[in-house]
């Protein structure tokens, strides 16, 4: 039994930067844990010596040249931004 | 030479460990086709993928590769056929993906070696652990606003190297021979332009220290973000000291993310920082890993510059330098070519030392760089030779070099202005020195009755009166010869 | 005459050429019945003024006889595709006022042919879900409803494409597949729809879900329309690293309707503990109809499929987790209103409000699976398994050359059901997902109807890139089965 508590769920909550009222916090956990104990059964599966997939298109990377092929377009860039002031994005103030 | 700190429960030594991020020089960035243009106007070298628009994907850019491998080659560093990119998962402004891409597990350069060159010619080899490719964020801008911060992602997308050593310095002077070495070493590479002001160099540091004789690793800090090599050597001193400071009183270490403060002279936490550290890497499913063709990076050595330590040696083995002499000259390529242009066919040792000594000198004065020098390589050469060739004194060279730095001009041609060839002509010295000991009987007895140094006044009564231009070996076996008999 | 709605892609095609209608008349027909059946919430945003300028514009290349391979014909786009200065809002809240101010390679592909948009149609948040009920604009209602005498749900995730097109409110429409995304809705609207090959169609410009997974394709009437469509919308795109440089073969020649000695293989794995009779029937069916077109019926062994679904559920999660970590308020999209005291509490705020439950809980359960200490155990050895599916696949195709299974467990269930427990709604995604892992073509044919009178679908599953067998197959089901079932509501 993978099951989660209010406090896992909480800290994955702020990782993933998601607000969940404290209310939430119980189902939310109890959902998790069941899906959690669903995929537990991976564990049964013998993996040893199998490679992890890296990519199913077995492909070679395309490289491309070293040219400047984009740029210059500020206002596209900062169309649909929330807040914005002299082409930057604006945040609320970072203190460091 | 070690650096030890003295502390009351006794002597303390330093474990340090460097994280370089260095710029590289390509014209647009790693997965996009923005420029890399440093100084642009906001948010005007940025594709769409850069400011993280839903849909945009990755492409990586050859040049970048190309970089890293020969970076690789100069650093003596195993190329890896195989390499993945990862995402470096966290959330900040000036990260518009939300994640960098990142190389983890999996980089292009695996171990390698770098020699520092440390005072008085000895030298001490480093480890390198690996150099990884990655994309740089934006920058925020905090003084724009009482209550916003400004986000610019121009750099955001632009290819760094990270380059990360062994925890094998112990002290600051090491860790900024290791700087000085790693931006000389990119320099000569063009890999990266090695300039700190602009930010196209980065210093982590992560120090520890231990009483003398531990074996055993005590926990780091990584200092963050040290734009210059003073202030590397600064953080390490500062924070080693803290560190010993508060293992005597009785405290812990925290592992943690500092900032330097160069006004305060002091490291501090980077507290924001600090909550839920998990980067939860995963190799990035937006591009396929990094394979090198075969052949690849073959052709790329062949095309490697003669790097820093090979010069050196060169110049060691070849031209007879010491070994001061050499690393003080190969630590900047376009130094090094200045010097093998002046040595050109001439005597390397004196080139060395007009070079160092003369040239460096007068351009540390003027506040002007290698390139911007008034005397030019060929001019400089020129100047040496007629000292080689006994058409100048060493002492006259001295005057004629003044004058090339103020006008720039051939040194024969104001030998020849000037009238400062040599004499020596024994005839013309001898009457020169006839005379004065005429004047200075009473001098001359001294001599004879054992006063050695006495002659050596008579030997600038001798250049004196030939305005310098005699031959000064002659000038001395002759007034031995006359006054000792 | 024949209701202009009621055209394929390929007889609307015809009929453009030999001048029967025009397409301004054929657009206009589609906008009508768009207007006549908002109840169904296929479209978030409708372009009829963008739509009938395209179609005017078509009409004269018609004549002017430049005419591309989809000239006039008037699709659905899944709204997952951005479309410039077309919103685009992967039916999230985070994106609900997003202006994008660039085309996708394949809605541009799509326009460049000569494809009439009439909007953007309904989704599930983020493409995350089997039902098109976690949509920010709403459920979108299955065209079967009516036969079924309540509401059901048209699938999911491109539940408002599969809709559109069985509602008859466009011609084709595009969807995207990540683990059945496609076939699954198709199977519930009685339509054919078709996941190429990872790689297939470029995924640039396609907000992303999980990247390694995600792959548009058609949403079509009938196989020869799939083959037309996907002739368009693909092809190698040097802006996406994971597109495969390739050409292109002529689908629609490779629909001969001979599969003679062609070997179908049947996975024994498939035959799920509690599958329904009717679905059981239906698959043997299939089988049968292949056998006498021809086919040889070889059983074959898929060993892990019962661990796919566990494995894309891990997989998929985790890359969602990363891949929205850029909707943070910052660039575009939704910003949290009011006091925002600093950075984190903007992202939290913005991302909390922004994405719905179904989001939130999948980017969590990602988030959990790449953390410390639980790599290892979840993301690694899901990988591993991927690659043990992979191999299955292609141990299966040394000796059969296209495999069949049932598309679902199901026919279309009611709205509001299988929502008390995820896992449980998850299962539907059972059939399709394994092909998704292994970055597979599928395609869902309408083969029969279920006992309630609802469409159900049969899955083909092809070699990498060999589309064309997969469609040459697809079509011989298509003709066998006969399936010309249409909903209540069309009134036929």
């Amino acid at each position: 039994m993978s099951a989660l508590d209010k406090d896992t769920v909480k800290k994955i909550a702020f990782l993933s930067r998601l607000e969940v009222p404290e209310e939430k916090l119980e189902p939310i956990a109890q959902d998790l844990s069941k899906i959690l104990d669903w995929v537990e059964q991976l564990s049964e599966v013998d993996t040893d010596g199998v490679e992890a997939m890296s990519s199913v298109a077995e492909m070679t990377l395309h490289w491309r040249k070293d040219e400047v092929t984009s740029g210059d377009q500020p206002d596209l860039v900062l169309k649909n931004a929330p807040d914005q002031d002299d082409h930057c994005y604006l945040v609320p103030k970072v203190v460091e | 030479m070690a650096y030890i700190i003295k502390g009351e429960t006794g002597d303390w030594e330093l474990v340090i460990g460097l994280e370089v991020h260095c710029q590289v020089v390509s014209n647009a960035k790693l997965f996009s086709g923005a420029s890399t243009k440093f100084g642009a106007e906001p948010n005007h070298n940025v594709a769409f993928l850069d400011a993280g628009m839903p849909g945009m994907l990755p492409v990586i850019n050859e040049k970048c590769i190309e970089q890293a491998v020969r970076t690789g080659l100069g650093l003596k560093a195993q190329i890896n056929e195989y390499s993945e990119f990862s995402r470096k998962n966290y959330f900040y402004a000036d990260l518009p993906l939300g994640y960098q891409i990142s190389q983890f597990d999996k980089p292009i350069v695996g171990e390698g070696v770098m020699v520092l060159d440390l005072d008085g010619g000895e030298t001490k080899e480093v480890g390198i652990e690996r150099l990884h490719m990655e994309i740089d964020a934006g920058k925020s801008q905090h003084d724009q606003h009482p209550t916003k911060s400004y986000i610019d992602l121009n750099r955001a997308g632009v290819c760094l190297m990270e380059i990360v050593s062994k925890p094998e310095m112990s002290s600051p002077e090491e860790a900024g021979a290791y700087v000085r070495k790693l931006r000389s070493i990119v320099r000569y590479l063009g890999t990266c332009d090695g300039n700190m002001d602009e930010g196209s160099m980065r210093c982590d540091v992560n120090v520890s220290v231990r009483k003398v004789g531990e074996t055993e690793l005590r926990t780091r800090t990584e200092t963050k973000n040290v734009n210059s090599v003073r202030f590397v050597m600064q953080a390490i001193e500062a924070e080693a000291a803290r560190q010993v400071e508060l293992y005597e009183d009785g405290g812990e270490v925290v592992q943690e993310t500092r900032l330097f403060d160069p006004t305060k002279g002091e490291t501090r936490s980077m507290r924001s920082k600090e909550h839920a550290h998990d980067y939860r890497y995963f190799p990035d499913p937006d591009l396929l890993p990094l394979i090198l063709p075969e052949g690849y990076v073959e052709n790329i050595r062949k095309t490697l510059p003669e790097l820093p330590d090979e010069k050196k040696n060169r110049f060691i083995n070849e031209l007879g330098l010491s070994a001061y002499d050499a690393s003080v000259l190969v630590a900047e390529k376009e130094k090094a070519d200045f010097y093998e242009e002046v040595a050109k066919g001439r005597d390397g040792k004196l080139a060395a030392n007009w070079v160092i000594t003369n040239l460096f000198g007068a351009l540390n004065k003027l506040g002007k760089g290698i390139d911007e020098s008034p005397v030019s390589a060929e001019n400089l050469g020129k100047l040496v030779e007629l000292i080689s060739n006994d058409t100048i004194s060493g002492r006259i060279a001295k005057d004629v070099f003044e004058i090339m730095i103020e006008t720039g001009d051939a040194p024969e041609k104001i030998v020849e202005e000037k009238g400062l060839k040599q004499i020596t002509d024994t005839g013309a010295i001898e009457a020169a020195i006839d005379e004065i000991i005429a004047a200075n009987q009473d001098k001359v007895e001294e001599i004879r009755a054992g006063k050695d140094k006495m002659l050596g006044w008579f030997v600038g009564q001798v250049m004196k009166a030939t305005q310098g231009k005699a031959n000064p070996g002659v000038v001395n076996k002759l007034l031995r010869d006359k006054i000792m008999g | 005459m024949t209701k202009l709605t009621n055209l394929t892609l390929a007889s609307a095609r015809d009929g453009l050429k030999a001048g029967e209608f025009s397409a301004v008349e054929l657009t206009q027909a589609h906008i009508d019945a768009m207007a006549a059946n908002k109840d169904l919430n296929a479209f978030i945003t409708e372009t009829p003024e963008l739509a009938l300028e395209q179609a005017a514009a078509s009409d004269a290349k018609i004549k002017s006889g430049d005419a591309g391979a989809m000239e006039g014909l008037p699709i659905g786009m899944k709204d997952l595709f951005c479309t410039k200065d077309v919103r685009t809002t992967a039916a999230s809240k985070i994106l609900d006022n997003f202006i994008p101010p660039y085309e996708s390679t394949v809605s541009g592909n799509l326009k460049k042919a000569g494809a009439v948009m009439l909007g953007k149609t309904n989704l599930d948040e983020f493409a995350m879900g089997s039902a098109n009920i976690t949509s920010a604009f709403g459920n979108v209602k299955n065209p079967w409803s009516a036969d079924a005498g309540k509401d059901l749900v048209p699938g999911g995730s491109s539940g408002g494409s599969a809709a559109a097109v069985a509602g008859e409110l466009c011609l084709a429409a595009t969807g995207t597949d990540t683990g059945g995304s496609i076939r699954q809705p198709a199977s519930f609207t009685g339509i054919v729809g078709l996941k190429p090959t990872y790689g297939r169609c470029s995924r640039w410009g396609v907000v992303a879900f999980a990247s390694s997974l995600d792959q548009a394709g058609p949403m079509t009437k009938t196989v020869r329309d799939a083959a037309i469509m996907l002739q368009s919308m693909a092809g190698y795109d040097v802006h996406d690293s994971t597109s495969a440089p390739m050409d292109l073969p002529n689908f629609e020649a490779a629909l001969t309707g001979d599969i003679k000695g062609l070997k179908i293989g049947i996975p024994k794995e498939y035959r799920v503990d509690g599958m329904p009779q009717e679905i059981i029937d239906l698959w043997k069916k299939g089988e049968d109809m292949l056998k006498d077109a021809g086919a040889e019926i070889v059983e074959v062994s898929l060993p892990h499929t019962k661990y796919a679904l566990a494995t894309y559920y891990i997989v998929a999660p985790a890359e969602a987790s990363s891949n929205l970590a850029r909707y943070d308020g910052v660039r575009y999209g939704h910003r949290a209103e009011g006091e925002l005291k600093n950075l984190d509490d903007l992202y939290c705020k913005t991302r909390g409000q922004g994405f719905g439950d179904e989001v939130q809980r999948r980017i969590m359960i990602g988030t959990y699976v790449l953390s410390a200490g639980y790599y290892d155990a979840y993301y690694a050895k899901a990988q591993k398994i991927r690659t043990l599916i992979s191999q299955d696949f292609k141990n299966a195709y040394e000796s059969c050359d296209v495999i069949l299974t049932p598309t679902c467990p199901s026919a279309a269930f009611g709205i509001g059901e299988n929502e008390d427990d995820p896992v449980k709604m998850y299962l539907n995604d059972v059939f399709t997902v394994p092909t998704s892992l292994a970055g597979l073509p599928g395609i869902s044919v309408p083969t029969g109807l279920s006992e309630g009178g609802l469409p159900l679908g049969l899955q083909l599953i092809g070699r990498a890139f060999d589309e064309e067998t997969l469609l040459r197959t697809a079509g011989v089901l298509e003709t066998a089965a006969g399936f010309t079932a249409k909903p209540k509501m069309l009134g036929a």
